[in-house]
């Protein structure tokens, strides 16, 4: 069977995959953060190493991918309109692409 | 006229009694589209938060505002509610827990477990 004849299955397996990695991240941040932040330096030096960075950045795109799918989901069920359907999705996803190259550019600048 | 547009519609929102497996199932739809609402703020933030020291103060600084204390206790609840319910659908879907009973009982458990994590999350951000 290929991805393009089993219509709907590839979102519906990169939510479920997306999901496990969006909890297991958070779980660990909430070890990681349980005791508050110290400061700056302390929060930015976390970030800039490169496995934790590299996570991040993994866990921003399962973020903004669990995100756009669910949103489409939630769309398509309720906004039957289709003017005001691509609308809506126009708007989320241009919201999520500009989140994602915001989340890029900071995790990057103490990455780098 | 078509037989299936006869059908009886009842959707008086205040009359319908849902089962707390539906309850959960919408709140799961409902929290979802809170966090989905909030992301690009908190992407946003947490650059910031990145960025320099003075970007960090600020970021702290308006996390610490009592609107955002708030808003940001209902997005904990709606965090936990999506996170916990989403753990039991991922059970459900890996065909654990689908009896009746036990599929009432976990729904039972992902309510008041969120509300109560909650509770115990305003005792420490408030």
């Amino acid at each position: 069977m290929s991805w393009r004849a089993a219509s709907g299955l590839r979102p519906w397996l990169l939510q479920r995959l997306s999901a496990v990695y969006l909890a297991a991240y958070l779980l660990f941040s909430v070890v990681v953060w349980v005791g508050g932040v110290a400061d700056f330096h302390h929060w930015q030096a976390w970030f800039a190493q490169p496995l934790v960075n590299a996570a991040s950045l993994l866990f921003l795109v399962a973020l903004l991918g669990h995100a756009w799918v669910g949103t489409r989901d939630i769309l398509m069920d309720y906004v039957k309109p289709v003017g005001w359907r691509f609308a809506l999705l126009s708007l989320f996803g241009l919201a999520f692409l500009i989140s994602l190259g915001l989340g890029l550019r900071g995790l990057l600048q103490v990455g780098a | 006229m078509h037989p299936s547009l006869q059908r009886p519609v009842f959707l008086d929102l205040r009359r319908i009694r849902q089962p707390v497996t539906a309850v959960v199932s919408i709140l799961h739809r409902l929290s979802g589209l809170l966090l989905v609402l909030a992301a690009p703020f908190a992407v946003a933030l947490f650059a910031l938060s990145l960025r320099d020291a003075a970007g960090f103060q600020q970021a702290v600084e308006i996390l610490a505002s009592p609107p955002l204390r708030l808003l940001g206790l209902l997005l904990g609840w709606g965090l936990l509610h999506h996170l916990l319910a989403g753990l039991r659908f991922l059970c459900l879907d890996l065909d654990l827990g689908v009896s009746r009973t036990v599929a009432r009982r976990s729904a039972l458990g992902v309510l008041l477990g969120a509300l109560i994590l909650s509770i115990g999350l305003a005792g420490v951000w408030l």
